[in-house]
């Protein structure tokens, strides 16, 4: 298991490499740089704008700047952004704690919704309930974030006046903080959660219906066994296989944020700082995510297999 | 004869037999501006009015807070390093430069004891040395004492090549000595008409030298207070997250009675204008927001029973078309858009004439700007003394085919002119950008009634606006025949805004497509005329010149303007800001506040 797991690793390194340098050519030859703002102001003479260019090594050919990115990197040091001039890193951390509560809340209610409706929609196949499941989960998953979050925004602000659609983190504690806190949550959570959920739903319940059919299954009925202890022992461990992997794949996102929907309500997670970022031709901040999200996704990769072997022992590791 | 009149007055103002008021009324009656009149009166001897922005609260703070969302947040709070106007916006929250500009476009002294001028000894005649007197008793936020030490550092702190900063060309032809403690001279290399440029407004913003003086040159990114600002503001720096959120609390110390009226500030950023406008006008969520760049009948609805309303701030901001005068479909050593090339069909005034009949402002103004925008003819709208009044503009389909048919551009089989078997095609480029696009449209539409075949072209701002000399589609290597874009006016005076268009300024391969002449446009009499105003005092003669450039500009349709813009702000029904179309948004901070 151990030299499983080291092998897998040594793997990820030759793959990453190649992904950051992917990344970091297509980066490069992207045209324009962050100083465009410069351009049309009259007191800032051009000088100074290809001063700062050259200053920070964009004039370099791209081979040059991929090595001292790669070696400041191998050494931790993962540059500044050329917008703000702030440590790449800081500025990582300061928007990662928003991106894990926003991002992570509507995954845990994604889950929450969908692992009950799908398995119990799969107990009872085209009953009423399952029709329902099923009308929801289309229509949740064909309408995006960008129409549903704006939608909310004009019910739920600017006719019922209800919630807050600016997300604001104002230091504080107490109830009264929490309160707003989860508040201004509420409305991007429930926008990426439902989303998610709607086609969380349908994966579920068709991994479940898969297995509900096997003779094993129906074994353990024939032995007697409760309705309640043949679906979730029986049935959903062997159905959640294909669900963690799903689950693991989305974990990278929980991370890496959720671009529209942050954009839509002003949350200061990664996705915006991505956006942000990519807008302002910030190459170290875009490269940062990027990399650290490919890194992600290899990680939960692994994960996902190494659980494949505790859900279903005889899956084995070589 | 209106020259010795006004010359008359000035005297008389002087003498005490004319009150200052009134000669700003007759300037006013005669068509000129207050901020004119009263910068005659300063050049000419009498010091500048300061005409403090309407405040009244009584007591500093209780206010509560101030909210404040910018749509592209602050990624920076060194004002030196300040690239956007949201990053000076921000930085000016905590730091504070020794003037700015008020609503009308005057001087207003910050932590100036007085605005200079020559009867306060502050001005010479020659206009090449400006004495500041610096305000007795500033305080920085953590306490140390504001002096000259502090101003002459900011000079040799942006002036250093190594520091990279971004205002190194306000502090550039020019050295600052201190006098005394609280005096400070400025030497111009050159007789400098408009000295107001160093120590005001946004790349005026003074840094403490106790905390950046180690960080001068090539440390100035380490410098622990680009991140945490000490500054002499209203308001004390509290928490800033580049991009997203600034946050900053009352100065019980402030140097100015009564100020400020909040408690505390904040400054959101992200999202897009229109969400902007909407939490300000129409949820009342936040107090203000920032360049509403939203078309005007979005709006205009919000509006309809909100809890806000729009601003605007008028100012120089020029949307125009430039006409390329070299060919840029001809490679000559490398190089499109050459100067060794003329354009084949561009080079005709007759074809530059008829596309400047073929642009529909109205229209324009109409479907797209609203009250965002006013037609000109003027490549230069303001201050109103520079303006010209010999020029105007209009529509007419029906003149520019005219004015084509008498120059031999004859409609072919397709409807397209063509003569000597080149076909009138244009290549019409702009940035990306909502309005600029409609404007596009409207702008082919006309000439295609005309017979020109226009082709459109729109590059994203950030490639488009970018000085990387591999990349084909920015605005100043101009591979087109005609561009599009904004060329904002950062303050009072055309020099800086003007100057572009030198022929010495010509964008080229050599200099590296720095040159600021992107049109390519070469003209001795602009020149001269631009010359002689860089040095001119005389500020009659001075305005003279510039309508003159502005003039030569019209006459030889170098650039179609399309619309004279107005900064547009949303603003809460009950807060009393205080704007400037000459200035930064937050420039006169110390005098907001609310009214129930």
């Amino acid at each position: 298991m151990s030299q499983y797991i080291l092998r897998r690793l040594m793997i990820a390194i030759p793959s990453l490499l190649g992904i950051s340098l992917v990344l970091f050519v297509v980066l490069a030859l992207a045209p324009g740089d962050p100083f465009s703002e410069l351009a049309t102001n009259p007191n800032v003479p051009p000088e100074v704008q290809a001063a700062l260019r050259a200053k920070f090594g964009l004039d370099d050919p791209i081979y040059l700047r991929y090595l001292h990115w790669l070696a400041a990197m191998a050494q931790g040091d993962w540059g500044f952004s050329f917008v703000s001039r702030v440590d790449v890193d800081t500025l990582i951390l300061q928007r990662l704690p928003t991106t894990l509560y926003v991002v992570g809340s509507s995954q845990l209610l994604a889950l929450l919704i969908a692992i009950p409706v799908g398995v119990y929609a799969a107990t009872r196949p085209y009953s009423i309930f399952d029709q329902l499941a099923n009308t929801f989960a289309f229509i949740g998953f064909s309408l995006p974030t960008f129409f549903t979050g704006i939608l909310f925004i004009l019910v739920f602000s600017v006719k019922l006046d209800w919630l807050p659609f600016v997300y604001t983190e104002v230091p504080g504690s107490g109830i009264k903080w929490a309160i707003e806190m989860i508040r201004q949550a509420i409305m991007p959570v429930m926008v990426l959660g439902l989303f998610q959920a709607a086609s969380m739903t349908r994966f579920v319940r068709s991994a479940m219906l898969d297995v509900i059919r096997l003779d094993y299954v129906t074994t353990a009925r024939a032995k007697g066994l409760g309705q309640a202890k043949v679906i979730v022992k029986h049935v959903m461990r062997n159905a959640m296989i294909p669900v963690v992997t799903l689950i693991a794949l989305q974990m990278p996102a929980v991370f890496g944020g959720a671009i529209v929907t942050e954009q839509i309500f002003r949350i200061p997670g990664i996705g915006s700082l991505l956006i942000s970022s990519i807008l302002a031709n910030d190459t170290p901040v875009v490269m940062a995510v990027t990399f650290v999200f490919a890194c992600l996704v290899v990680l939960f990769n692994l994960i996902a297999d190494v659980l494949y072997g505790w859900l279903d022992p005889r899956i084995s590791f070589r | 004869m209106f020259d010795n009149n006004l010359r008359g007055m000035i005297d008389d103002v002087k003498d005490g037999r004319m009150d200052r008021r009134a000669f700003v009324k007759r300037m006013i009656a005669v068509g000129l501006t207050a901020p004119m009149a009263n910068q005659i009166l300063a050049i000419g001897g009498v010091a500048m009015a300061q005409s403090p922005n309407p405040y009244k609260p009584t007591k500093r703070g209780g206010g509560g807070p101030l909210k404040l969302l910018w749509w592209q947040g602050p990624t920076l709070l060194n004002p030196h390093f300040a690239t956007g106007t949201k990053d000076q916006d921000g930085s000016r929250l905590f730091y504070e430069p020794l003037a700015s500009w008020d609503v009308d476009g005057h001087l207003n002294p910050i932590l100036a004891a007085e605005i200079p001028s020559i009867q306060n000894g502050g001005l010479t005649a020659d206009a090449k040395t400006v004495v500041w007197k610096l305000k007795p008793g500033v305080k920085w936020h953590d306490g140390k004492p504001f002096t000259a030490d502090d101003v002459v550092f900011n000079w040799e702190y942006a002036s250093d090549p190594a520091t990279a900063a971004v205002s190194s060309g306000t502090y550039s032809n020019m050295t600052v000595e201190k006098v005394d403690d609280l005096t400070v001279r400025i030497k111009f290399k050159d007789p400098t008409p408009f000295w107001a440029n160093a120590f005001v407004g946004a790349y005026g913003c003074i840094i403490p030298k106790h905390l950046f003086a180690e960080y001068k040159g090539s440390k100035s990114r380490e410098a622990p207070n680009n991140l945490k600002p000490v500054g002499t503001s209203p308001y004390k720096f509290v928490e800033f997250k580049p991009g997203d959120l600034i946050r900053g609390e009352i100065n019980n110390d402030y140097h100015m009675p009564n100020r400020p009226y909040f408690d505390t500030i904040e400054m959101k950023g992200g999202g897009d204008a229109v969400s902007a406008a909407r939490a300000v006008i129409q949820t009342g969520e936040y107090d203000f927001a920032w360049n509403i760049q939203v078309e005007d009948e979005v709006l205009l609805r919000l509006e309809k029973g909100g809890k806000g309303k729009t601003l605007y701030a008028v100012g120089g901001d020029i949307e125009f078309i430039a006409i390329n005068f070299t060919d840029p479909n001809t490679e000559v050593d490398g190089e499109r858009s050459s100067m060794k090339t003329k354009h084949p069909i561009l080079s005709d005034p007759a074809v530059r004439k008829a596309l400047a009949l073929l642009v529909d402002r109205e229209s324009v103004k109409k479907a797209i700007y609203g009250r965002a925008g006013r037609t000109t003819a003027n490549y230069l709208n303001g201050p109103e003394e520079f303006v010209s009044k010999n020029t105007k503009w209009e529509f007419s389909v029906e003149k520019a085919s005219a004015l084509l048919d008498q120059a031999g551009w004859k409609p072919g089989a397709d409807g397209i002119r063509e003569k000597d078997g080149k076909k009138l095609k244009l290549l019409y480029q702009t940035s990306i950008n909502g309005p600029r696009q409609k404007t596009q449209a409207i702008v082919k539409q006309a000439c295609q009634k005309a017979g020109i075949d226009v082709e459109l072209k729109s590059v994203v701002a950030s490639v488009f606006f970018s000085s990387d000399v591999a990349n084909p589609d920015t605005y100043s290597k101009f591979y087109a025949d005609i561009e599009m874009f904004q060329i904002p006016m950062t303050q009072p005076d055309p020099a800086l805004h003007m100057r572009r268009y030198l022929s010495r300024n010509v964008a080229t391969k050599e200099n590296k497509w720095q040159g600021q002449n992107f049109p390519r446009w070469v003209n001795k009499d602009f020149d001269a005329a631009i010359d002689a105003a860089d040095t001119e005092t005389d500020p009659i003669k001075r305005a003279d010149l510039y309508i003159k450039c502005n003039d030569l500009m019209w006459q030889d349709t170098v650039v179609i303007p399309v619309m004279h813009r107005l900064a547009v702000e949303a603003c809460s029904n009950t807060v009393r800001p205080a704007l400037s179309g000459w200035a930064n948004q937050t420039d006169n901070l110390q005098d907001w506040y609310r009214e129930a």
